[in-house]
């Protein structure tokens, strides 16, 4: 390569400056104000949080807001986490299973069944919203983890992941463990599994992002104030024009929001990086 | 594809399948088959009874003007979104390509819109920008913007506009890099070798190497546009004022959940269907010459 010119060696870095001063500015002004006073917030930001920080976290955790029904944000965030890890554990589980059926046996309406279960990346929850909550009331499954999870669950984009792996896997080593009097079970439990734990656990950081950010799904099947995720929860919070809005809780809650998704995706970057590139091949 | 070696089993790959293919009939085949349903049919005010009626509800929807202008604001959402996305996250992926120095204190900043939910990115910007609280609102009075997206239409579409292409930049920015970083080095030495500079290096090699994955972002961030804004829009706006920003996807949640307009609503769906298989075939066109090149 060419001497560089030494304009060129700060170039990106300011250029990258600006996109990450962009990018966080307002995680990062919604974190001081969630450490102000709401006259604080009311009589111009400062740049630089204040003296309020535990107390609001601690109002908006075990208190609640009235506009949500007097609901706590820790149980809100409890409801969330259970529904992220309930759809991210129910999609690895049940698609492993459906991609191994796929891929190691021939049965009858095997490819049938493959284009069943790859159809459905066509259709999002939006785009069949009232037939699918419909669906859901008549089962009875109305405010229950059931309703909001499980028809989360099935989706085509991990069953493609597992199968795209599956055919990689050699098959002298299937040949190995028929030899051994190995049935697909144990192959399945002893081998494949095992093989695939870095592919699990790079679907696990997108699809616990998956559940935890849901919002339309919750929307609709959730009514009774103890069931309500933090998702839903927070943007119930901000007044409609009439009620005061008490700005330092709802940042707070903000924060709370979508800390522990922020946290998923910076201590586990690289399965995120890899989950998220091979999930969309 | 098929493997060479497979198990013998009669009922076991049945048991297998069976968890993922029961919720797919339950909560996909049959929601969809309602709807297509439901677009030819019509219920009388109480909800008692319905009768077919053909394409109607069709010729009703394209005949109203509110879904035409929900089509146009949806085409100008979505492309806007689009834009506002590819060119900083390419600008950036290019940038981070070429530091060593920090590259993994940037990339995680950048990485995490990502893992922010579009409901709550929405909640982030709506304060900065709320008229009378948010520092930015308070900027924009003082350099003498009369600004009030609560009130002003444009506004509002371009305060959603933004939230949308900042929640995105990070799915962009990673893809973009990848592209970056597996273009061979051994070409752009080649190039630089032969006189060529920086910028003729990109135009020539880097960005025509990188289209594919343009192509295949264009089209992700099209459909998330499309479908993935909901939270935004809801959190921010809820398609207000008036209806200045309620795109597609909005107007079939409201229609269908609000005015429970059940006819309308479905064909409304039927509709976003037909959009969605049309655009997920164009990807996987994209996908097949990926493969070929």
């Amino acid at each position: 390569m060419r001497a560089r010119a030494p304009a060129a060696d700060w170039l990106p870095h300011l250029i990258l400056l600006g996109g990450v001063v962009i990018v966080a500015f307002p995680i990062y002004m919604t974190f001081v104000a969630s450490s102000l006073t709401p006259q604080d917030i009311l009589a111009g930001m400062p740049l630089l949080p204040g003296s309020h920080l535990f107390a609001n976290y601690r109002e908006a955790l075990f208190t609640g807001v009235a506009a949500t029904s007097g609901e706590s944000v820790a149980r809100m965030l409890w409801n969330t986490l259970v529904m992220a890890l309930i759809i991210a554990v129910g999609k690895i589980a049940i698609s492993l299973l459906s991609a191994y059926a796929v891929v190691f046996f021939r049965f009858p309406l095997r490819m049938v069944i493959f284009w069943m279960i790859f159809v459905t990346l066509m259709l999002p929850v939006e785009v069949r919203i009232v037939p699918t909550y419909k669906v859901v009331a008549d089962l009875g499954m109305i405010d229950s983890f059931a309703g909001l999870t499980i028809p989360l669950i099935a989706s085509a984009t991990a069953t493609l992941l597992f199968r795209q792996f599956f055919l990689t896997v050699p098959d002298e080593l299937v040949e190995a463990a028929k030899i051994d009097g190995a049935g697909p079970l144990r192959f399945l439990v002893d081998t494949v599994i095992p093989l695939s734990s870095t592919n699990m656990a790079a679907l696990f950081v997108i699809l616990f992002i998956y559940g935890w950010n849901q919002f339309l799904w919750p929307l609709l099947v959730t009514n009774s104030a103890e069931m309500t995720t933090i998702v839903i929860g927070l943007t119930r919070m901000i007044g409609t024009g009439d009620g005061r809005t008490d700005w330092d809780i709802v940042m707070a809650t903000a924060i709370l929001a979508l800390l522990p998704p922020a946290l998923v995706v910076v201590l586990m970057q690289r399965w995120f990086v890899k989950g998220l590139v091979e999930s969309e091949k | 594809m098929q493997r060479r070696v497979v198990f013998r089993g009669k009922a076991l790959p049945y048991l297998l399948v069976t968890p993922q293919l029961a919720v797919t009939l339950v909560f996909f085949f049959w929601p969809a088959a309602q709807a297509f349903w439901q677009s030819v049919h019509r219920e009388d005010p109480f909800g008692l009874s319905s009768h077919f009626v053909g394409l109607d509800n069709f010729t009703a929807l394209l005949a109203d003007p509110d879904y035409a202008d929900a089509i146009l604001r949806t085409a100008v959402f979505s492309l806007a979104v689009t834009v506002l996305v590819l060119v900083p996250s390419l600008l950036l992926a290019v940038m981070a390509d070429r530091v060593i120095k920090a590259a993994t204190a940037y990339k995680t900043v950048l990485l995490l819109p990502y893992a922010v939910a579009p409901a709550v990115a929405g909640v982030l910007w709506l304060f900065l920008f709320y008229p009378g609280v948010g520092p930015l609102a308070f900027a924009l009075h003082r350099l003498g913007i009369d600004w009030n997206y609560l009130l002003n239409g444009g506004q509002a579409m371009a305060l959603v506009i933004v939230i949308a292409a900042w929640k995105q930049i990070s799915y962009n920015f990673l893809f973009f890099l990848a592209g970056l970083q597996s273009i061979p080095k051994s070409l752009l030495e080649a190039a630089a070798i032969d006189g060529a500079g920086r910028t003729r290096r990109f135009w020539t090699i880097v960005f025509p190497l990188l289209s594919p994955t343009a192509f295949f972002l264009v089209v992700v961030d099209v459909v998330y546009a499309f479908f993935d804004t909901f939270g935004v829009i809801r959190s921010v706006t809820a398609g207000g004022p008036g209806k200045s920003t309620e795109i597609l996807v909005y107007k079939v949640y409201y229609d269908g959940v609000v005015a429970l307009d059940l006819g309308g609503s479905a064909a409304q769906s039927v509709i976003l269907m037909a959009i969605v298989v049309a655009l997920t075939a164009l990807q996987f066109r994209y996908v097949e010459r990926k493969v070929h090149y």
